[in-house]
Parts: C-alpha cells; structure tokens; sequence
C-alpha cells in the first residue's frame, strides 16, 4: 500500500513502472482478484451455512429466527438422519476400497508399454469422463426391473431363479449395493489416473538399487515399491473419500434416497430437507455434518503437502 | 528377453478384464441406442437386430437436447473465459513466488477446490435468486460455477508454469521488458499446451455440474445437459430407453477422446505442485 501512496506522488509513470517491475507489488496484483472470487463465492456461502443452521430460515428468505442449536438436535434425534449418516459412511468405505485395489492393480499394469495400451486407456478413462449424471441414468435403465441386463446375465450363468429376479434398486439391501457398484466404477479410472502418476514419479534409480541389493519378486514389492507408493495410495483415498462423501448424484439419480430412505445419505436428505420441504435452515444443519469428513482430508492433505516439501 | 513378455502378459492379463467391466456400460448404451422400440426390452437381441437412427432423430427434433447442448457449451464457454482471465495471472504469480508463502498460498487455493457444492448449494440457491435476481437463469450458473473452476485451474496451472525454466523469462527481462511484457510474450505462449489443457479440463467440470443446475434452473428450456436429460427425458410418461442411451453418448465419447489425448498434461499439471 505505500508503494501505491507513494507511486501517486512524484514523477507518476516513473514511480508507476519502479512499483510495478517489484516481485511483491506485482504478485499481490496477479493474486488478488482469485482471491477475492473465491472468498465471495466458497468463504462467504460457507459462512452463510453455517449461520443458517442455526436458524428456522426456510425456502424464499437468507433469514430466520436464531433457534441455536435446535436444528442439530431435531437431526440427531431424527432416525432418518442416523440412517443417513450410516448409509454415508458404508456408501464411501466400501467404495473406495474397492476403488483402491482395483486402481492399484490397473495402474501397475498401464504404466508398462504393450501393443492397444492407447484404446485400452481411452475405454478405462470412459467412467469419469463421461457425465456422471448421464451415465447414472444409464445405469437405472441396466438395473431396470422388466429388462435388467446384469439380471440376464445371471440368469444365463445360473446364479439366480428367473422366477424370482432381484429387484437391483427397489429392495433396500440391493438397491444400496447398486449405488456402492455405481460410484465404484466412476471412481476407479480417477485413481487409477493418480497412481499412474505416483508411479511414473518413483526414480527409476530405485528399482536400480534395490536390484543391487538383491530384492526382487515379493520382498522388493513389500519392502521398497510399496512404502514408496504410500503416499501416492493415501492421496488417492482422501479423493476418493470427498468425492464420494459428498457428492449426491449416484444416489439422487438412481435411488433419490428410497426405497424406505434405505439409501439415504448426507447429501441426499440436505437437498430433500432444505430444497424440496423447503426448511432450508435443518437442511444446512445436515449439510454441515459433512465438516467432518472436509477436516480430515483437509489434513490430510496438508500432511503430505508438508511431507513432499521437506523430502 | 522372457521376463519382458511376461510382464506385458500380465498388464495385458490385468488390463482387459477391466476394461470389459469399466466400458461394457458404453457398449450396452450404444447396443440400446440402436435399437427399435420393439426390441429394446430383449436383452438377446445382442447383433441381431434392426439398427435405427430414429432414436437419435427423436433425440434432435422431438426434444430440448439441442437446446440443452447449446446452454451446456455456452455455460462452458463464458465459465472457460472468466476462470482463464482470473487464474492464468494467480497460477502464475503463486508459482514464481518462491518460498513459503507462494506453496502455501498455492495449497491452500487448492484445498477450496475441495469444499463441495453439496455443501454450499442451500445457502448460494438463496443468494442467487435474493440478491442476484438470477433464478432459472443459465446466468446464475456462470456466476457461480468459477467456485470451484478457478481453484482446480490455479492449481493445474500452478503446475505447468513451475515447469518454465526462470531463464527463460531473465533473459526477455536482460532484454528490455517489462514483467508484465515476459509474461504475455514469452511465458504465455509457451505454456499453451498447459493452457489448452485448463481449458478442456474446466469446460468439462462445467458440462459434468449437476447440484447447481438442478438447484438454480426450474424451466426446460434453460436447463444444461446433465439436468435436462434425467428430469425431462426421465420423468415423461415415455421412457424412451434407446433415446436416453443415445443421450448419454453423444457427449461422452468427444469427451472421453480429449480426456485420453491430455490426460498426460493433466497428470503433469495436477501433481506438479506435489509429486516431483
């Protein structure tokens, strides 16, 4: 700010172009637009949130009465809500675990050069270039009750009576592990896409010395690829947690919560409670409870940010 | 010799299976988009079947889908050009400030990308229809969307430009220009592929939003591609499967070719400021 002050006084395009060739003044200049963007419009909504769930607000006005904390009260005692939260929980662990090994595994494979290795990328990348909500609909045509193509297949392979066919999204049990499936497959191509990218940074000095060293097969695998690739697996699992935790549009397309809020989640009550019933101030309350899950990959991610500066 | 065949014996070994079970949703989509309505609900009908085009003729002229195609790219456009003017100098700026407070700086913009719509919608749905006087506008969406567009850019363009020898820009200053002059005539030519990449990568969030759009837009005719196709063409009376399929794969497969053709420079960019 003095460099403004003093840049008005004095031989003016001079003084202008002395301010404008210092590394700081010319930093803050470049910054600050994006910074302010994004206070405006991530900062200010979330501060906004968070004061709303402390309110009786509801559709068609930013204000209501401050009812403190009665709106997180109203939620924990609301078994909806409960089953929510447990639904997120399972929705995410089991997706990204199965995303993880598959993603692991796939990655290994890519990174090595072999004839059909472009087509092969272009038809793994499919999932998560594709609109997910496009492909969701997709997905609730394959998971159709009269033409289920998954049902067909297992009709033909005998793993189910035709008489009895399941019903993928309208019994509870079922219709929770199709959208597990769902996230799964467009989560996959995502990781995979960083560990290739954790992969292709290990030196390939490494693999040098640890054959010097005589490791190989399983005990090279255990004790130098695997520490190494550490790392590289916990960003992709901190990913894949926000990503799933709080994204709502597999279970808003293909289930919207039902049958019975059997897969309700987080998301998918916040947008029914604040959007559809109008009570906007409980449906922020709801949203809120997603913080958690933001802290933790926040931290996370700034513990291997720290970890990539000092090595 | 052996021990090289072996290893492309496992990678083919690994990759095919997963590449049945990650794309046979596209090749059952492009098998029902092909199909006449008679057949459509006989999962047999594998190769033997009657294509048609009828689908995708009612797709184009019974339907939005042009009209929704048309707001998603237009969204996408205006979306591109603001998150370029805003992070191109930002991404910049923060990966020639050495030191502390460049990376920090640099991490933290990056750790906004991760607070997600689902989060802000409730509170934004208000301001936008309160204050804005936006609602069912395709105006609200290019107001809103650079939240998360231009910490992802920052980000990958961060990056890209970390990579830019310093020399390089030295020497235009050795030369007699400005800061200013070494960045428009010499950093930002060189980076276009950088750039190019930005752009696909963040017209590609925008086409791909749904919580905004679902949230913001309430009329057929201003809804974008992702919310138009499940609310009008879901919930009709008619479920016309083959046109949805087809739906579903007009934009995908452009999108899945450039995401293949730049997913190198994404990976350099997205990890430049982490792995290296």
């Amino acid at each position: 700010m003095m460099g403004v002050v003093a840049a008005a006084q004095g031989s003016r395009r001079n003084r202008l172009r002395y301010v404008m060739e210092r590394r700081g003044f010319l930093a803050t200049l470049l910054v600050s637009p994006a910074v302010l963007v994004i206070a405006a419009l991530v900062g200010a909504p979330l501060v906004l949130a968070a004061y709303l769930s402390f309110t009786d607000a509801q559709a068609g006005s930013l204000t209501g009465r401050w009812v403190g904390l009665a709106n997180f009260r109203h939620a924990v005692h609301d078994p909806i809500f409960r089953g929510a939260l447990w639904h997120t929980f399972l929705f995410t662990v089991i997706s990204q675990i199965v995303v993880i090994v598959c993603a692991g595994l796939l990655a290994h494979a890519l990174v090595r050069k072999f004839r059909g290795r472009w087509i092969c990328r272009f038809f793994i990348l499919l999932p998560w270039a594709a609109p997910i909500a496009l492909t969701a609909i997709g997905f609730l045509w394959f998971y159709d009750p009269q033409a289920s193509i998954f049902n067909w297949f297992l009709i033909k392979l005998h793993l189910v009576d035709p008489q009895h066919l399941p019903n993928w999204l309208g019994t509870p049990k079922a219709a929770m592990s199709s959208i597990i499936t769902v996230q799964a497959w467009r989560t996959i191509p995502f990781a995979t896409v960083i560990f290739i990218a954790g992969i292709s940074s290990i030196p390939e000095e490494v693999d040098d010395a640890a054959a010097m060293d005589g490791a190989t097969g399983l005990r090279k695998f255990w004790f130098v690829s695997l520490p190494l690739q550490l790392p590289i697996a916990l960003v992709a699992i901190l990913f894949g947690i926000i990503f799933t935790a709080t994204d709502m549009i597999v279970p808003f397309i293909l289930t919207n919560g039902g049958p019975f809020n059997s897969t309700q989640v987080l998301t998918t009550y916040a947008f029914q409670t604040g959007i559809n019933a109008g009570n906007i101030g409980e449906g922020a309350a709801i949203a809120l409870f997603m913080l958690p899950v933001l802290a933790v990959v926040v931290i996370g991610m700034l513990v291997f940010a720290r970890r990539a500066e000092v090595t | 010799m052996t021990s090289a065949r072996r290893h492309k014996a496992v990678a083919y070994a690994v990759t095919i299976p997963f590449v049945i079970v990650l794309a046979f949703p596209f090749f059952w989509m492009a098998v029902t988009s092909f199909k006449p309505e008679a057949q459509v609900y006989d999962p047999t009908k594998v190769w033997s079947f009657h294509p048609t085009l009828a689908n995708y003729g009612f797709l184009f002229h019974h339907t939005d889908y042009v009209r929704w195609l048309r707001n998603s790219s237009f969204v996408g456009l205006m979306v591109v050009l603001i998150t370029l003017a805003v992070a191109l100098p930002a991404g910049y700026a923060l990966a020639r400030l050495s030191g502390r407070v460049g990376r920090s700086m640099g991490v933290g913009i990056f750790l906004t990308y991760l607070v997600p719509p689902t989060l802000l919608f409730l509170p934004l749905s208000r301001v936008i229809s309160q204050y804005f006087h936006l609602s069912d506008r395709l105006w609200s969406l290019i107001v809103v969307y650079p939240s998360f567009t231009i910490p992802f850019a920052i980000w990958l363009l961060m990056g890209f430009f970390k990579t830019i020898p310093q020399e390089l820009e030295d020497a235009a200053l050795i030369d007699g220009c400005s800061r200013l002059g070494a960045l428009v005539r010499v950093v930002f030519p060189i980076s276009i592929p950088g750039i190019l990449t930005v752009v696909i990568f963040t017209f590609s969030l925008v086409v791909n939003e749904f919580v905004y759009a679902i949230t913001f837009i309430s009329s057929a005719e201003n809804r974008t591609l992702t919310v138009g196709v499940p609310t009008d063409l879901i919930r009709g009376d008619l479920f016309n499967w083959p046109g949805i399929m087809a739906a579903i794969l007009i934009p995908s497969i452009p999108l899945a070719l450039v995401y293949n053709a730049f997913l190198n420079r994404f990976i350099a960019g997205f990890t430049g400021g982490a792995f290296r």
